[in-house]
């Protein structure tokens, strides 16, 4: 139950930031903006050191949310590069995101297949 | 010689071409609203039966307005000698798809929410010179298509902000005769480009708020005449937001506002969770419905109506630019 709360309140808050970043500042932020700069963001933390704590306190509060993905990128380019050289870091970040990318292609496939979307 | 140009901006019309006929053809949504009664035709849904997209259903609604604004005074396609005719998305694709349908001589607008008055004034040029006996306009919008065109898909669930304004799903059609008793068009003011360097898609209504004053303004000036002069000043479509902007920068001068009202504001009830009301080239192409009901009903006499258009693309919009913004007036008298 603990980790529940903890990964809806780490979760919660990484999204709402997003949102008051879009609603409060005078910049004109969209949401294509917050999807590349959290990815970004995530991954810069995540090579600092300084997102792997995230993860630990919030669990799936901090690994799905965008700066999630930044992480496993950047954690897949690191581990890549311990076992397959330099190279490793261009293979790396695909292979630990392949997981994620493969199921959004597949379900929204199986999504469109269904509701056949109009937008 | 000029003889019918006043002023800087303002033509007028002696031979007063009359508004003959109009019809409009709306979305669930709108029908809901407050004026649902005065709409000829409500859908049950945004997606029409039998279309697959919906630009396929707004191009019906623009095409069903026209059909029954034709069929209001028993015409026939063949009797209109010119049609005008626009919408929002790329190429007015609604607009060219339905003059496929009529084989009307046909002239594309492309004047955002201010497509009904920028295709009234055109028309009334035609009428009064003398080129035409009868010219239809149409304008429609539809807030799936509009939202794709201009903002994000909408399965993306994008929250709205509190300045954002909802697209009118409908089509607006009217029919101009050379002349006759009743609607008459007196004279309309042609806009120009105002954009005083706003850049943000989902706040129109400020961005051309200075626009539709700017017109306002010039109509009074180049006519000599005060604003309560008419009965009614009604813009389309700046929204609530956009209507305030526009009353503070009247007050400003010096003008009384109590006339002063805007389509956007009228077609959504606060229930309906539009957030600052109404916009595109259907709002005030259907809400105008509305009023010229109210112009016979002896609601208003005189009216000024200033369709408003924020010119924005979606490309320019992206690489950072500014709204150009442009308000054209047309004005009405009802003489019955």
């Amino acid at each position: 139950m603990k980790s529940l709360l903890m990964a809806f309140l780490v979760g919660g808050i990484i999204c709402a930031l997003g949102q008051l970043l879009m609603d409060l500042t005078p910049y004109k932020i969209t949401p294509g903006h917050i999807l590349v700069g959290y990815v970004t963001g995530g991954a810069v933390l995540s090579a600092l050191g300084l997102y792997q704590p995230l993860v630990e306190l919030g669990g799936a509060g901090a690994t799905v949310p965008l700066s999630g993905f930044g992480h496993a990128l950047v954690q897949g380019a690191i581990e890549g590069v311990k076992s397959k050289g330099i190279l490793g870091a261009l293979g790396g970040g695909i292979e630990a995101t392949s997981v994620g990318v493969a199921a959004a292609i597949i379900f929204g496939l199986v999504v469109a297949t269904f509701f056949t979307p109009k937008g | 010689m000029l003889t019918k140009k006043v002023g800087k901006q303002t033509l007028q019309f002696p031979n007063t071409p009359v508004v003959k006929s109009w019809a409009s053809a709306v979305g669930p949504k709108e029908g809901e609203g407050p004026l649902g009664q005065y709409f000829d035709l409500i859908l049950d849904n945004n997606l029409d039966k039998g279309d697959k997209s919906w630009e396929a259903t707004e191009q019906k609604l623009m095409q069903h307005s026209l059909e029954i604004a034709l069929e209001k005074v028993k015409l026939q396609p063949q009797d209109v000698d010119y049609f005008f005719a626009g919408d929002l998305l790329n190429q007015i694709i609604t607009a060219n798809f339905t003059a496929r349908f009529f084989g009307i001589p046909f002239f594309g607008l492309y004047g955002a929410c201010s497509t009904l008055s920028e295709g009234m004034v055109l028309a009334s040029i035609l009428l009064d010179g003398g080129y035409a006996q009868r010219v239809g306009v149409s304008a429609s919008s539809h807030h799936d298509t509009a939202e794709r065109q201009l903002r994000f898909p909408t399965e993306m669930g994008t929250q709205r902000p509190m300045t954002g304004q909802w697209t009118v799903t409908g089509g607006g059609s009217y029919i101009l005769e050379n002349q006759g008793q009743g609607i008459v068009i007196t004279g309309a003011t042609v806009g120009k480009i105002v954009d005083k360097g706003s850049s943000n898609n989902n706040d129109m209504g400020t961005a051309m708020a200075p626009a539709a004053f700017d017109t306002l303004k010039t109509h009074l000036e180049d006519l000599g005449k005060q604003i309560t002069d008419y009965d009614l000043i009604i813009t389309g479509d700046l929204g609530s937001l956009g209507l305030n902007v526009l009353k503070e920068l009247l007050a400003r001068d010096g003008y009384p506002t109590d006339n002063v009202s805007d389509c956007g504001v009228l077609i959504y009830s606060p229930e309906q969770d539009t957030h600052c009301g109404g916009s595109g080239c259907g709002c005030s192409a259907v809400v105008m419905n509305y009023i010229l009901q109210g112009m016979l009903e002896k609601k208003y006499r005189k009216i000024f109506f200033i369709g408003t258009g924020a010119l924005l693309s979606p490309t320019s919009n992206f690489q950072g630019e500014t709204i150009p913004c442009i308000g054209h007036g047309v004005a009405l008298e009802y003489n019955g």
